[in-house]
């Protein structure tokens, strides 16, 4: 490699990254269960076989790991929740509705390397006493899909599903349920509701779904991420796990890094590093250009500015920036990016996806678009900008479920960072920017009109 | 049971007449076929409602779109009434309310795509196909829409045909695409299988799995940007393109049969480069009653044809 030697120390990427569930995605047939056992596949379950399934949920909540779908909460404290000795029926539910604007990091993963998820599947439902866990992957991913069928019908062949597996004498079934497109399935209640068969429609907790979940009963609904990343820790240990990122966020994670960025793409590194390094080691952003916003953990995420390039991204770190690691999805964008464009289409798109159950999110983001359409247009005034972040604010907390929240987010953080940019589309008359600028094939000479 | 289509006619204006006759049933073969498969989705929850969405793509696939009688042949396997499954029916983008195209063509235009050139795309189509947001072609292959992040934004510019990925696009090689798949060329997808029909895929989406051979080795392990973290920490230079190709000049070079093309029929209308307005218009939301008569689903055996493009594409 033509890296200088100077440049070998700890800034270099194999230094700052450490590609775990990510480790094999470029050798041949990835995704198969021969390629996953020659990396240690189902090592961690068979170690987990070997404890009680109370010390399992006890080490992986040892380990820290916290749930990598957005709100980061402690996986193996989900799974103690779960009331035990009930005589009910006990339920894992994979989130895999990876549906939040810019988020792209478990639909690779299940792609590439599928049995990870399911090794941590039934190592899960070991600890939580489960003999039916389902997939919801969101629909629109049918290569994805493939996969997932071809992986779980291998995991049934080798003996690690269905009736007494690898001689536990534990049962499990394992459904891939396939959505129908509708974002707010990604909020785990609407998901639940969704998967009994109904509108996906959020629910009011408490009850939480570890006492009443899927048909009433008690369930977990974990991140693909998050399950996925549990082999791994019972394989090579709790401590090797902590031996990564901070005391609070330990580990490691994927970061998805798109945009104006160089080279976009999937990094795996420890939890807590940042963006700057991310930038350094992939190639900048594109050539001739510099970060103007980004999102820390998709659209859902207060975005930060090129002032928080060194914020490490971990969930202290980001929280205590203002914003939140949500699913560290790096979305970048350079100065031809026009703020107002971007927070109308984020908004465009969580009134397009709320549900219709609660009326702050319903009606709320309904006039956002329309203040939004209007001052991007050039047809706003300077009140409306006030009359967003008012908005907004009962958008936020007052609504049934997340996406309200997340709703807000972009308003709020755009009005703060960029207000004088609202305001020069409302003076202007118009948006000052050339969208045409902003395209990949800005800088290129090769695109024709065939 | 009858296999004819309905013969009531739609309803006129706000009129309080007749309310619509109970959809017509399948024919007896196709229902035999169709209790067979949802049988076997109901076996694998706890709970039968549950297998409601799976059972939704289920008559789609069988359709195309989901008709009043598919939404009637959920109801009688489930026990549920119409009015449930149609209320389920239509919260759900995927399912489609009328008939379509064999591909469904689905532009990101949710920010990150949008401003990366998915706005320019989707104009861009509209122009070239001569149909707008939820249109198809005349000669039915061809559904274009535009659609919310689809979890590949380091392969920006978006677009998904039948749910398969089409990485790194540009308004000639998305041009190119639809060109090929109105003229049934072979196309592949740069990460999945190769093309089927909205049909077909709606059985794999069923639950159904893909038996085509090499449908699941199709596309490797995984894309170039997903290795790109991966190839850094072995130590491995990135080079200067670790993208696919987005022009259409090198999107060419694996596609043998791809010579320079001449204007066809399908060619539509070309008006320079693509607007440089960016109205986000084309959200506005969709009816959603299978009742309103300017939209109905049903019923079965009904004009197959193309459906009108204009009429859900609808301004602020």
């Amino acid at each position: 490699m033509s890296v200088a030697t100077g440049e070998l120390n700890e800034t270099s990427p194999d230094k700052l990254l450490a590609p775990v569930l990510s480790a094999f995605w470029d050798e041949d047939r990835s995704w198969t269960l021969d390629v996953y056992r020659r990396h240690d596949g189902y090592e961690g379950l068979r170690k987990a076989l070997t404890m009680s399934p109370d010390e399992v949920i006890a080490y992986v909540k040892d380990s820290g790991l916290r749930g990598r779908g957005g709100a980061g909460f402690p996986t193996g404290m989900k799974w103690q929740f779960i009331p035990q000795g009930d005589g009910k029926p006990h339920y894992l539910v994979v989130n895999a509705d990876e549906s939040e604007p810019g988020t792209c990091k478990d639909i690779p993963l299940l792609y590439a390397n599928p049995h990870s998820l399911i090794e941590g599947m039934i190592i899960a439902c070991y600890a939580i006493r489960s003999s039916h866990a389902f997939i919801y992957l969101r629909g629109e991913v049918v290569p994805v899909l493939r996969r997932l069928h071809s992986a779980v019908r291998e995991a049934y062949a080798a003996g690690y599903l269905g009736e007494n597996v690898l001689g536990s004498g534990i049962d499990l079934d394992i459904t891939v349920h396939a959505g129908a497109g509708a974002y707010i399935c990604g909020e785990e209640t609407a998901l639940l509701d969704s998967l009994e068969g109904r509108r996906g429609q959020p629910r009011l907790r408490p009850p939480f779904p570890a006492v009443a979940g899927l048909y009433a009963c008690p369930t977990v609904v974990n991140n693909v991420e998050s399950i996925a990343s549990v082999p791994a820790i019972m394989h090579h240990g709790k401590e090797w796990f902590r031996s990564m990122g901070s005391e609070k966020s330990p580990g490691f994670t994927l970061y998805s890094l798109s945009g104006h960025v160089a080279n976009p793409g999937q990094f795996e590194a420890p939890l807590g590093i940042t963006l700057r390094q991310l930038l350094d080691m992939s190639g900048g952003m594109r050539p001739g250009h510099r970060l103007k916003f980004w999102t820390p953990g998709g659209s859902s995420t207060p975005m930060f500015t090129d002032e928080h390039l060194d914020v490490p991204l971990d969930y202290e770190g980001v929280g205590a920036a203002g914003s939140m690691l949500g699913t560290k999805a790096l979305q970048c964008f350079d100065e031809t990016t026009c703020v107002v464009r971007a927070v109308t289409r984020w908004t465009e798109f969580y009134a397009h996806e709320s549900c219709g159950k609660c009326t702050p999110c319903r009606e709320g983001t309904y006039w956002l678009v329309q203040l939004l359409r209007d001052i991007e247009a050039g047809k706003g005034e300077m009140a409306d900008l006030d009359k967003l972040n008012d908005i907004a604010d009962n958008i936020n907390g007052k609504s049934f479920c997340a996406l309200g929240d997340g709703a807000a987010s972009p308003i709020f953080s755009s009005l703060k960072y960029f207000r004088d940019e609202y305001e020069e589309h409302i003076r202007g008359r118009g948006c000052p920017f050339d969208p045409a600028k902003s395209t990949v094939w800005a800088d290129k000479h090769t695109e024709v009109n065939a | 049971m009858t296999s004819t289509p309905a013969q009531g006619t739609p309803s006129q204006g706000v009129g309080l007449g007749m309310p619509e006759l109970p959809a017509p049933d399948y024919p007896a073969d196709v229902r035999t076929r169709l209790e067979a498969d949802a049988r076997e989705i109901i076996a694998r929850y706890p709970d039968s409602r549950s297998a409601l969405l799976p059972m939704l793509h289920l008559v789609q696939s069988e359709e195309g779109h989901v008709t009043r009688t598919g939404m009637r042949f959920c109801a009688e396997m489930l026990d549920l009434t119409t009015a449930e499954v149609t209320a389920v029916a239509t919260f759900y983008t995927m399912y489609r309310r009328r008939p379509s195209g064999d591909y469904q063509v689905g532009v990101c235009t949710n920010t990150l795509c949008a401003v990366m050139g998915g706005d320019a795309i989707f104009e861009d189509l509209q122009q070239h196909l001569g149909v707008g947001n939820n249109g198809t072609t005349a000669d039915g292959k061809v559904t274009l829409e535009h659609i919310e992040c689809n979890a590949a934004c380091d392969f920006a510019p978006v677009v998904m045909v039948n749910w398969e990925f089409f990485d790194n696009m540009t308004p000639a090689t998305a041009r190119q695409l639809v060109d090929d798949l109105i003229e049934g060329r072979p196309v592949t997808p740069t990460r999945g299988a190769p093309l089927c029909t909205f049909k077909e895929t709606a059985r794999i989406l069923a639950g159904f799995p893909d038996e085509r051979p090499g449908a699941v080795e199709a596309g490797g392990s995984a894309g170039p940007a997903s290795l790109l973290g991966l190839r850094l920490a072995k130590g491995q230079p990135l080079g200067a393109r670790v993208v696919h190709p987005r022009d259409a000049a090198a999107r060419d070079t694996d596609r043998p049969d791809a010579a320079p093309r001449e204007a066809g029929p399908g060619d539509g209308p070309r008006t320079g480069p693509p607007s440089a307005s960016h109205s986000s218009s084309h959200d506005a939301p969709s009816t959603t009653s299978a009742s309103d008569p300017a939209h109905p689903a049903g019923p079965v055996g009904g004009p197959a044809g193309p459906a009108g493009s204009a009429e859900e594409e609808e301004g602020e």
